[in-house]
């Protein structure tokens, strides 16, 4: 079969501004859309650029803008999306060429939250420490995330406000803040409470949409602010939300335990209460649309 | 760290103590030490960190820590010894299987989210060759957080370097490795944003760049697995150990070679041919499904080349029915889901077709078990370099590698490169000397390729590649096959002396950097092939039907591949023996 593929291209040493090029693309049905970029690179033009590695939707490379939804090059198949198909770079990124764009400032991002684990100091048992099934599978979902910014770059509050750190930065702290052997929650949580932190969350569910990993990352963000709420509370500080204002409360184990009460309620419940109706559907926030109808997504400006 | 010195016709110097080349679970843990130790250090990839080919490692990391019954590391070494056909220098092995523990245990100590037992112990899985009491039956020894295990370690890794302040140089392509007078003087880069050429200054290199699967038409090598440190340590007269001995992977996806972890078998799962037989029973009576992987993937190629595939086609099927939904879904989600994704296959219901994949070079760089890199057959050492992981061979896998062991290997031997490399630091004599002009050559041989304007496109020189490797340096092997072979690559690398690329800009060029990787690949090929026809006998991955017997009276011995204009110059040197007598090895 052949696809229509049209393909973003932008290259800064020639090109004043994006172009849209179309390849008419042979193909199979089970071909993946990173197939079908390798076929133009190897036969249609060299120059194509974009970033690849494992190609089976593990290492996170070639997240980008594929009808219209962020998406894994390699783990979206032809037969998925019709013959029509389009590619650009992901939304709310400075483009570097094609369908790369600059990452930086998104790792930057992830390593403002510590994503490592904290102890409290104390010698370490000569064996493994003990943690039962249950609280390890407390944070699994998080521990899945591959920082392929698919979710980030799909989020209207970060393209409002590129300082917002962002679904993928939350999700890596909330891997940490729920896992029992870590002592940092307190500092991440003071972290996240900052006035680009969790608040700037809307609930819009774009980023769970967009992730290739399967992460509920909306109720792992609510889960995080929770979290602040409760650490708040718990010192006596209570607070709406969204203050910018530093918060003094008092770091040490007695947080962590508000934390992790806080959050239990929360744990039978599947998608976090508190969500349910307030998030726009996914596909409300894409789709402004281009003129061949292909529904690309925009960042707002 | 103040790296940038000086700009020399638009090259930037860095001067730092320590340069590690790749950000897999090898070059992290070597990072870690290095950082710990407080010499300056910096990582260089051409990727970013967490696209390291590490984390696409699945199943398992194995250390003898008897959680769910007993264990012994004397039993992890010997089936190591005896899974690499005997080819394995001993002490390295013991060094694996003793430092396997304490290994594993940093890494909880790290935080890596391990699946627990009840008791909330680490969770461990059977795997192929690990065995109980020297082969009796397996035993559980893999270490696993789902089957995302590597995922989990080089996430882990990623995040302690974060937290220990290293130094990352993302997107850089290594270019050149500098070696004068044999001495190791640092690396030149090129900086994949803008073209610019970094040269990095240093007194320690540490080659980690994993393997060269994309030698092959199907691998489940990530793209970027191009054999880069192995080629440009082969380019400097470092001599590849062992390239003959190549892993295929019993069970990847036919056509696209993406794997489908050896933890679905170590879980239970069968594999069975067109009318539904355990077919395993008839090759590996005592372990079936868990014999090594060398044995699995012959058992297989026997029952396709037989016309026992499933529909006469070229692949047989993995059976995971029996297992339920329940431990498919918490032990093995991920690889279920590649079956849906790029197959379109539900496996709690449905067989799984499976068919072999070029998965692991046991070759490499020839190290001791410091990690330093050696360069002949008395082991004599090159200052200032040392490898670890896939790229080197130190060599702990022998013939053949068992499932567990690379994940292992990378971190116990890149954890010892890091040491080796902060105590010889720590020794020296502060930073090499270097030419004013150490970028030339890079420079040059880039600006030669950006200017020709007639020649012959990268894609059919690497298909050719692909395709020859994959039909006459596979599974099954003869003079004939790797004549062919040889012959084949000799004519590919004549070739690709003309090669021309469309890209011609500086942003971004992956045009570029494709086809240097191509180059790279052709050096791994020649000296697989070279070495391949040269060893008379069939031992663990490498399998002649001319020659089906292990000779040990003769083959005892590792091959050396050194570079040489008419084609490589293989020597050879002995294997270190030690508690295990070379047995015939059945299971």
């Amino acid at each position: 079969m052949q696809v229509e593929l049209r393909i973003l291209r932008y290259d800064p040493e020639r090109d004043d501004k994006p172009r849209w090029e179309r390849y008419d693309v042979d193909t199979g049905p089970m071909d993946r859309v990173l197939d079908l970029l390798q076929t133009v690179k190897n036969h249609h033009d060299g120059t194509l650029t974009f970033r690849r590695s494992c190609a089976h939707g593990v290492c996170g490379s070639d997240a980008m803008l594929i009808n219209g939804r962020n998406r894994l090059a390699c783990k979206i198949r032809v037969d998925q999306l019709g013959r029509k198909i389009s590619v650009a770079p992901l939304p709310g990124l400075p483009v570097v060429k094609d369908l790369v764009v600059e990452m930086d400032d998104f790792f930057a991002k992830f390593r403002s939250v510590m994503p490592y684990e904290l102890d409290d100091g104390a010698p370490m048992p000569e064996r493994e420490r003990l943690q039962s099934p249950e609280d390890r599978a407390r944070y699994d979902d998080t521990t899945k995330c591959i920082l392929c910014a698919a979710c980030t770059s799909s989020c209207p509050s970060f393209w409002a406000k590129p300082e917002y750190v962002g679904p993928a930065a939350i999700v890596n702290a909330h891997r940490f803040i729920f896992d029992t052997r870590d002592q940092g929650a307190d500092e991440r949580l003071e972290i996240l409470s900052d006035e680009n932190g969790v608040w700037r969350c809307r609930t819009i569910f774009n980023c769970t949409d967009a992730c290739p990993r399967g992460i509920n990352i909306t109720r792992a963000i609510l889960e995080v602010s929770t979290a602040v709420v409760d650490r708040r509370r718990f010192a006596g500080r209570s607070r709406a939300n969204g203050s910018a204002e530093r918060d003094p409360a008092p770091v040490g184990a007695a947080s962590s335990v508000a934390v992790g009460a806080g959050l239990s309620r929360r744990d039978s419940g599947g998608a976090a209460p508190a969500a349910e109706g307030v998030g726009g559907h996914p596909e409300s926030s894409s789709g402004s649309g281009t003129e061949d109808g292909l529904g690309v997504m925009e960042p707002r400006s | 760290m103040s790296p940038t010195r000086s700009w020399t016709g638009g090259t930037t110097i860095h001067e730092v103590p320590a340069v590690i080349v790749g950000a897999g679970g090898a070059g992290l843990w070597a990072a870690l030490e290095l950082a710990r130790s407080g010499v300056e250090t910096a990582v260089l990839t051409k990727l970013y960190p967490t696209r390291s080919h590490t984390g696409a490692a699945q199943g398992g990391i194995c250390a003898a820590l008897g959680n769910l019954e007993e264990d012994h590391w004397e039993w992890h070494m010997f089936d190591t010894v005896k899974g690499g056909d005997y080819l394995v220098d001993q002490d390295a092995a013991e060094i694996l299987a003793r430092e396997a523990i304490d290994t594993v245990i940093e890494l909880e100590h790290m935080g890596l989210p391990f699946n627990r037992t009840a008791e909330g112990k680490i969770d461990q899985r059977r795997f192929g060759g690990h065995t109980r009491n020297y082969g009796e039956g397996p035993v559980r020894r893999a270490c696993f957080a789902a089957d995302r295990t590597g995922h989990m370690i080089l996430q882990t890794l990623y995040q302690q370097c974060i937290k220990h302040g290293v130094k990352f140089f993302d997107e850089y392509h290594v270019v050149d490795l500098l070696i004068d007078d044999g001495e190791t003087r640092g690396v030149v880069a090129y900086r994949i944003a803008d073209g610019e050429l970094h040269v990095f200054r240093s007194s320690a290199v540490m080659l980690a760049t994993g393997g060269f699967g994309r030698m092959f038409r199907t691998t489940s090598n990530a793209m970027t697995l191009t054999g880069d440190g192995c080629a440009l340590a082969y380019r400097r007269g470092v001599p590849l150990q062992d390239m003959e001995f190549y892993q295929f992977h019993p069970t990847g996806i036919p056509g696209i070679g993406v794997l489908l972890s050896e933890a679905a078998r170590g879980e239970g799962g069968y594999l069975r041919n067109d009318s539904g037989e355990r077919f395993m029973e008839r090759y590996a009576p005592k372990l079936m499904e868990l014999a090594p992987r060398d044995m699995v993937s012959r058992a297989i190629a026997m029952e396709l080349r037989e016309g026992r595939g499933i529909g006469g086609k070229d692949y047989v099927h993995l059976d995971l029915t029996h297992l339920g939904k329940e431990v498919i879904d918490s032990k093995l989600p991920d690889i279920t889901e590649f079956s849906r994704v790029y197959q379109g296959i539900e496996p709690i219901t449905q067989p799984v077709p499976t068919t072999p994949t070029a998965h692991y070079a046991m070759g490499g760089v020839p190290t001791d078990t410091n990690a330093r890199v050696v360069i002949d057959e008395r082991n004599t050492p090159l200052p200032g370099l040392y490898a670890a992981g896939e790229t080197a061979c130190v060599s702990v896998h022998g013939a053949n590698r068992l499932g567990t062991n690379s994940l292992i290997d990378i971190l116990v031997f890149g954890r010892r490169a890091g040491r080796s490399m902060a105590t010889d630091i720590g020794a020296g004599t502060g930073l090499p000397d270097l030419a004013t002009d150490a970028a030339e050559p890079a420079r040059e041989e880039i600006e030669a390729l950006r200017s020709r304007t007639v020649g012959e496109s990268r894609v059919r020189i690497q298909t050719e590649l692909a395709d020859v490797m994959m039909v006459d340096c596979g599974v099954f092997r003869t003079d004939e096959t790797l004549r062919n072979a040889a012959t084949k690559v000799r004519e590919l690398k004549g070739r690709f002396a003309r090669v021309r690329i469309q890209d011609r800009g500086r942003v971004f060029n992956t045009d570029l950097l494709e086809t240097r990787e191509l180059g790279y690949l052709l050096d791994c090929a020649e000296a697989t092939t070279t070495s391949a026809l040269a060893r008379t006998e069939s031992r663990g991955a490498h399998s002649r039907e001319d020659y089906p017997e292990r000779d040990d009276g003769e083959w005892l011995k590792h091959t050396l591949a050194y570079r040489s204009e008419g084609g490589p110059d293989l020597r050879y040197k002995p294997v270190t023996l030690g508690r295990f007598e070379p047995k015939p090895r059945v299971y």
